[in-house]
C-alpha cells in the first residue's frame, strides 16, 4: 500500500486547508473523509432538486483573507458576496432594523431610544478595541505561557505587550471582556430591550450558554473579528452556498498534488511505538504516513480514533472534561416564493440579512432555561436568511432557499436520545414561531430539511452537534484550546496533530487553525514554511 | 422595490426645498444623516460671497441638546473645561468637554438662554455621554437637532442683511450676544456666532417657519449680494480662521479605537478654554497632571511656503520627522498657504521652521515639494469688523 507523507482525518475547510499547504510544500498528502462528499460543515448540498442548501454553517466572514488569496480561492470559484441590513421582529408587531448604513441605523435607534443611537458609537469603538487585540492572533498559534523556549517568550513579550498599551483602563476593560456575559456587556450600553437582543444573538449562537452566562461577550466578539474585503464585522453568502469554500479549497490542495479519499471512515490513528504511524479505516483497509492530523474534535480525536492506551492518561482526562456541548439546530427550507414578513418591506433593505423573532434578552435567557430543562426551546433565537435574494444560483428564479439556524436544541431530551418525533417536534415549534410572523410563510414551503444536535453528530460528526467543535469560552481560548500544553496544534503522540476548530483560534468557517496547524508540522519536519503570515491590521 | 416618499436613507433640512433650488451643481454630501450642498454654484465665488458681502449656510443638521432645570448650570460647569458661571443669559461661550482621561470629546458652543436654560452645539453625536455625566443633577436633556432649524449668515454685509428682512437694532448686538425677533408670530432667535471668523450671526427658527425665512432673507439680502454657500467654502472660511474641525484635526476621545489617538485641550492649542480654578469638571485631574508632566503634542499653525497646499503632510525638522497636517488650504483673502498641525512638543514654537513635504499632482505627474513653513501666532484672517459693536456697515 501507498505510503503518504501526511494523512489528514476529516476534508472540512481546515481539512482541506491543512492539507493543501502540506501539499503546497511538496509533501504527499492524503485527505480522508468519512461521508461521500467532502466539506464536513461547510458544504452545499441538493436535498430538494434545484434546490441548494447550505446546510451547516450558512453565512461566510471569518475565512481569513490571507488564506483564501493565498491558496488561490476565487480562481477555485470561490466569491464571497456581503449583505447587508437585519431585523428584529417584535411581538408588539413592531421591528426593529439594523440598516447597514450607519445614519440610517442610527436614526432606527433613535426611534427606540436617542441615548442608545449614540451608546452605539462607543459600542462600536470598544468591541473593535478588542477586535484589534485579538486579530493578530489568528494566524498565528497561541503563545505557550509554560514554555522557556526562546520562540514562546518572544511570542509571549509581545502578546502581554499588546496588552499592556491597552493602559489601565483598557486591560480592565479587556479582562472583563473575554469573561462577562454578552446580556452585561450590552447593559454597559443600551437602554432599549430590542437592541439589546437584537445584538445579544452572536454571544449566544452555537454555545450552550444563556444571554447571562459569564463567557459569552467573547462569543460576540468571535462573531466581529472577520472582515469581508477588509470592512471588519462584515458578513456575507458564499456564492453557491458554503459548498464554494470547501470546493475551492479542495481544488487549490488538488492542484498542489493532494489527493482526497471519500467514503472512508476512520477507525483508529495507528500508533507504534509511540508514534503515530497512519489510520486505519472501518473496512480494514490501513494508509500509513509519519503525520497524521486530526480534523476531528477533540473528543473525537482523543476518545474515538485513538486508542486510551496510546495516550498519556492526562490527555485522556482533559478530552472527557472538554466542554462541547449541544445547543442549536438548523431547518433547512426550500420556498415556492418569497414569504412576507410582518411590517419588513418585501425584498427590501432589511429582508436580505439575518432576520430574528427573540425582542428581549429575557426572551432569550428563557429559550436557554428550556435548554437546561432538557428541552428545544418553546421559543427560540433563530437566525434566519433567505441567501437566494442575493445568489441567483440557490434556487430557481423566483423561488427562494431559506435557511435558519435555531437555538436552543439540547444534545439529549430529558437524558434521552432524540426520537423522530421530537425531530418532527422540534420542526412544528420553529415553523410555527416563523409563520406567526410571516402569514404565507407555511403555505410556501416545499421541502424541509430539519437537523437537531443528533443529525448533526451522526452526519457531520461534530461531537453532540456543537458547531464550533468546543464551546468559545475563555477556559478552552488561545493557550488552553483545546487543552494547556496540546494547544499549538502538536498531539501528545509524535506525528500526531491537530488541525480543527477545537484549536487556536476556533470555530466557524476561518481555515486559521489548519493553516497554523500546517506552519507547526512543517517547522517539526523542517521543510519550508508554505503559510501566510496575517495581514497587518493598523 | 417601492420606497415611500420620504423614506429615504439621508434626511432632508427644513430648508431643503429651498436649498435644492438653490443649489445649481446638485453636489451633495452626508452629514450627520442629512443631505446638505458641498457647494451651490462654485465653490471660490461662494468663500468670496462670504469674504466680500454676505453666505447663508445651513446648518441645520448640528447636533443641538436642550438642557434645562435647576441643575442646569452646575451640570454644564461640571461637563465642560470653561467657567459656564462666566456665561451670562443671553450669551454664548466656546467650548471643549474632555472624558476623564481630559481626553477633547467635542467642542462646541453653550447658548445661555434664559435661567436654568442652555442648549450645547455639538459636531459628534452628545445623548450617551450627556446622559451618564447628568446623573445626580436635578436636570433634563433633550436631543432638539430635528426640532430647531438654522442658517448661519456670515460676511461684511450679513448685519445689513438681517436688519433689511426688519431685525431693527440688530447692530447693537455684541460678539457671542443673543437677541430675540418676532418672524411672523414666530420666535427669531439670533446670535453673533459663526464659523468663518469674520462679522456674522446664526439664526434659529422652528422648522415650520424655516422656508419663509430662507426666502425672506435671501430677498432682503439681494441688494448685499447675499449668497448661499456650501460645506466646501466653509471649509476654506475656517482654515482662514483658525477653526478646529473635530473629526478632522483631533478625534472625538470616544471614537478613538487606537491607544493613544486622543488629544487634549492643550494639545490641540484650546488650553485656554480650561479653567483648572474650577474645584470639580470632567477630566481635571488628568489636565492637571498632564500640566505637570507635560503634553505630548502641540497644535500649530504654519505658513507653508508657495501655493501647494499642505495636505496630509509629513513634517520634519532637519531628517527627523516631527508631526503631521491635519488641515490644509490656501487662503484666498489672506493671500496665504495656511496649515494645521499636530507636532511633537519638542518643537514648534512661535517662528520655528520646519519643512512639509508635499505630494501633487497635474496631468498624472506627480511631484514632491519640501516646503519651508514657519509656525504662525494664530490665524491669517482675523479682521477688525469682526469684534466691533455696533456692527460697521461693510
Amino acid at each position: 500500500m501507498k505510503k503518504y507523507d501526511a494523512i489528514v482525518i476529516g476534508a472540512g475547510h481546515n481539512g482541506l486547508t491543512n492539507g493543501a499547504y502540506l501539499a503546497k510544500a511538496g509533501l504527499d498528502v492524503l485527505v480522508v473523509e468519512r461521508n461521500a462528499y467532502i466539506g464536513g460543515a461547510t458544504v452545499s448540498r441538493e436535498l430538494h432538486k434545484d434546490w441548494i442548501y447550505s446546510n451547516c454553517s450558512y453565512v461566510c466572514s471569518l475565512l481569513r483573507p490571507e488564506i483564501a488569496r493565498d491558496l488561490e480561492l476565487p480562481r477555485h470559484g470561490l466569491q464571497v458576496v456581503p449583505y447587508g441590513g437585519s431585523a428584529t421582529l417584535m411581538k408588539n408587531g413592531d421591528h426593529f432594523g439594523y440598516y447597514y448604513d450607519h445614519e440610517r441605523l442610527h436614526r432606527e435607534m433613535a426611534r427606540f431610544s436617542q441615548r442608545d443611537a449614540n451608546a452605539y458609537e462607543r459600542y462600536l469603538a470598544d468591541v473593535m478595541k478588542q477586535t484589534r487585540l485579538i486579530r493578530p492572533y489568528l494566524m498565528r498559534r497561541p503563545p505557550d505561557p509554560t514554555s522557556l523556549k526562546l520562540r514562546d517568550l518572544k511570542d509571549l513579550v509581545e502578546f502581554a505587550g499588546s496588552f499592556t498599551a491597552l493602559g489601565e483602563e483598557g486591560l480592565a476593560d479587556t479582562l472583563k471582556f473575554w469573561t462577562m456575559s454578552v446580556g452585561d456587556f450590552l447593559e454597559q450600553y443600551f437602554e432599549t430591550d430590542v437592541i439589546k437582543a437584537h445584538l445579544a444573538g452572536s454571544g449566544i449562537i452555537g454555545t450552550a450558554l444563556g444571554v447571562y452566562s459569564p463567557g459569552t461577550a467573547y462569543v460576540l466578539l468571535h462573531h466581529y473579528m472577520g472582515d469581508v474585503d477588509g470592512n471588519v464585522g462584515a458578513w456575507g453568502f458564499a456564492r453557491g452556498g458554503m459548498g464554494a469554500v470547501s470546493s475551492a479549497l479542495a481544488k487549490s490542495y488538488q492542484s498542489y498534488g493532494g489527493e482526497i479519499l471519500c467514503d472512508a471512515d476512520v477507525d483508529r490513528i495507528l500508533v507504534r511505538n509511540g508514534r503515530a504511524v497512519g489510520v486505519a479505516l472501518d473496512n480494514g483497509d490501513e494508509y500509513h504516513a509519519p503525520v497524521v492530523v486530526s480534523n476531528l474534535d477533540p473528543k473525537r480525536t482523543f476518545l474515538d480514533v485513538m486508542d486510551a492506551t496510546d495516550l498519556p492518561p492526562d490527555v485522556v482526562k482533559k478530552a472527557r472534561n472538554f466542554k462541547i456541548r449541544g445547543s442549536s439546530g438548523k431547518l433547512n427550507i426550500a420556498l415556492d416564493g418569497l414569504p412576507t414578513f410582518r411590517g419588513v418591506e418585501k425584498g427590501g433593505p432589511l429582508a436580505t440579512g439575518e432576520m430574528h423573532l427573540s425582542d428581549s434578552l429575557e426572551v432569550l435567557e428563557r429559550a436557554y432555561d428550556d435548554w437546561k430543562d432538557g428541552t428545544w426551546s418553546k421559543e427560540p433565537y433563530v437566525d434566519m436568511l433567505i441567501p437566494s435574494q442575493i445568489d441567483p444560483t440557490m434556487a430557481p428564479p423566483g423561488k427562494h432557499m431559506m435557511t435558519v439556524f435555531v437555538q436552543y436544541a439540547p444534545p439529549k431530551i430529558k437524558g434521552r436520545e432524540w426520537t423522530d418525533e421530537d425531530k418532527a417536534g422540534f420542526e412544528r415549534t420553529v415553523i410555527d414561531q416563523i409563520a406567526s410572523y410571516s402569514p404565507d410563510f407555511k403555505d410556501l414551503i416545499l421541502h424541509c430539511e430539519t437537523r437537531t444536535p443528533r443529525e448533526l453528530e451522526a452526519e457531520v460528526g461534530l461531537t453532540e452537534g456543537n458547531i464550533f467543535q468546543g464551546e468559545l469560552t475563555f477556559d478552552q481560548l488561545l493557550f488552553n484550546r483545546p487543552f494547556p500544553g496540546y494547544a499549538q496544534y502538536r498531539g501528545p503522540v509524535k506525528g500526531m496533530y491537530m488541525c480543527g476548530s477545537g484549536t487556536h483560534p476556533g470555530g466557524g468557517v476561518m481555515s486559521a487553525p489548519g493553516a497554523n496547524a500546517a506552519r507547526e508540522i512543517l517547522q517539526d519536519l523542517k521543510k519550508d514554511n508554505t503559510v501566510p503570515e496575517g495581514y497587518a491590521d493598523d | 422595490m417601492s420606497r415611500k416618499q420620504g423614506d429615504t436613507m439621508m434626511l432632508e433640512t427644513p430648508f431643503h426645498s429651498r436649498v435644492a433650488l438653490a443649489n445649481e451643481l446638485n453636489l451633495w454630501e452626508a452629514w450627520s444623516g442629512y443631505t446638505t450642498p458641498s457647494a451651490y454654484f462654485d465653490v471660490e465665488l461662494e468663500y468670496f460671497a462670504v469674504r466680500s458681502a454676505a453666505g447663508v449656510f445651513d446648518l441645520s443638521p448640528m447636533n443641538k441638546y436642550r438642557i434645562t432645570g435647576p441643575d442646569a448650570g452646575a451640570f454644564l460647569n461640571r461637563l465642560v473645561t470653561r467657567d459656564v458661571g462666566k456665561i451670562g443669559v443671553d450669551r454664548v461661550g466656546y467650548t471643549v468637554w474632555c472624558d476623564n482621561a481630559g481626553q477633547v470629546m467635542d467642542d462646541g458652543t453653550i447658548f445661555h438662554l434664559a435661567e436654568n436654560d442652555y442648549r450645547l452645539c455639538a459636531y459628534a453625536r452628545a445623548m450617551d455621554w450627556l446622559s451618564w455625566s447628568a446623573l445626580g443633577f436635578d436636570v433634563s436633556v433633550v436631543d432638539e437637532s430635528a426640532e430647531v432649524a438654522a442658517l448661519a449668515v456670515q460676511g461684511p454685509t450679513s448685519c445689513s442683511c438681517l436688519q433689511s428682512m426688519g431685525l431693527d437694532g440688530l447692530e447693537t448686538l455684541k460678539p457671542f450676544g443673543i437677541a430675540h425677533f418676532d418672524f411672523e408670530g414666530e420666535d427669531l432667535m439670533v446670535s453673533r456666532t459663526g464659523f468663518t471668523g469674520d462679522l456674522g450671526y446664526e439664526v434659529w427658527i422652528a422648522p415650520n417657519k424655516a422656508e419663509t425665512l430662507w426666502d425672506k432673507l435671501f430677498e432682503a439680502g439681494k441688494p448685499y449680494m447675499i449668497k448661499p454657500f456650501g460645506s466646501q467654502a466653509l471649509e476654506l472660511t475656517r482654515i482662514e480662521t483658525g477653526f478646529l474641525q473635530a473629526g478632522v484635526d483631533f478625534v472625538p476621545a470616544q471614537e478613538t479605537i487606537r491607544p493613544g489617538r486622543s488629544r487634549s485641550p492643550f494639545e490641540l492649542g484650546l488650553g485656554w478654554l480650561v479653567d483648572l480654578n474650577k474645584p470639580v469638571f470632567n477630566g481635571r485631574q488628568a489636565l492637571i497632571r498632564e500640566q505637570q508632566i507635560g503634553s505630548r503634542y502641540h497644535f500649530v499653525i504654519l505658513d507653508v511656503d508657495g501655493n501647494k497646499p499642505a495636505h496630509n503632510s509629513f513634517l520634519f525638522k532637519g531628517q527627523q520627522q516631527v508631526g503631521t497636517v491635519t488641515s490644509a488650504a490656501w487662503c484666498p483673502t489672506a493671500k496665504s498657504n495656511v496649515a494645521f498641525a499636530q507636532i511633537e512638543t519638542a518643537c514648534g514654537d512661535i517662528g520655528d521652521q520646519l519643512v512639509a513635504e508635499i505630494y501633487y499632482e497635474k496631468e498624472l505627474h506627480w511631484t514632491r515639494v519640501l516646503a519651508p513653513c514657519k509656525v504662525i501666532d494664530g490665524a491669517v484672517f482675523n479682521p477688525a469688523r469682526r469684534r466691533m459693536t455696533p456692527a460697521v456697515a461693510y
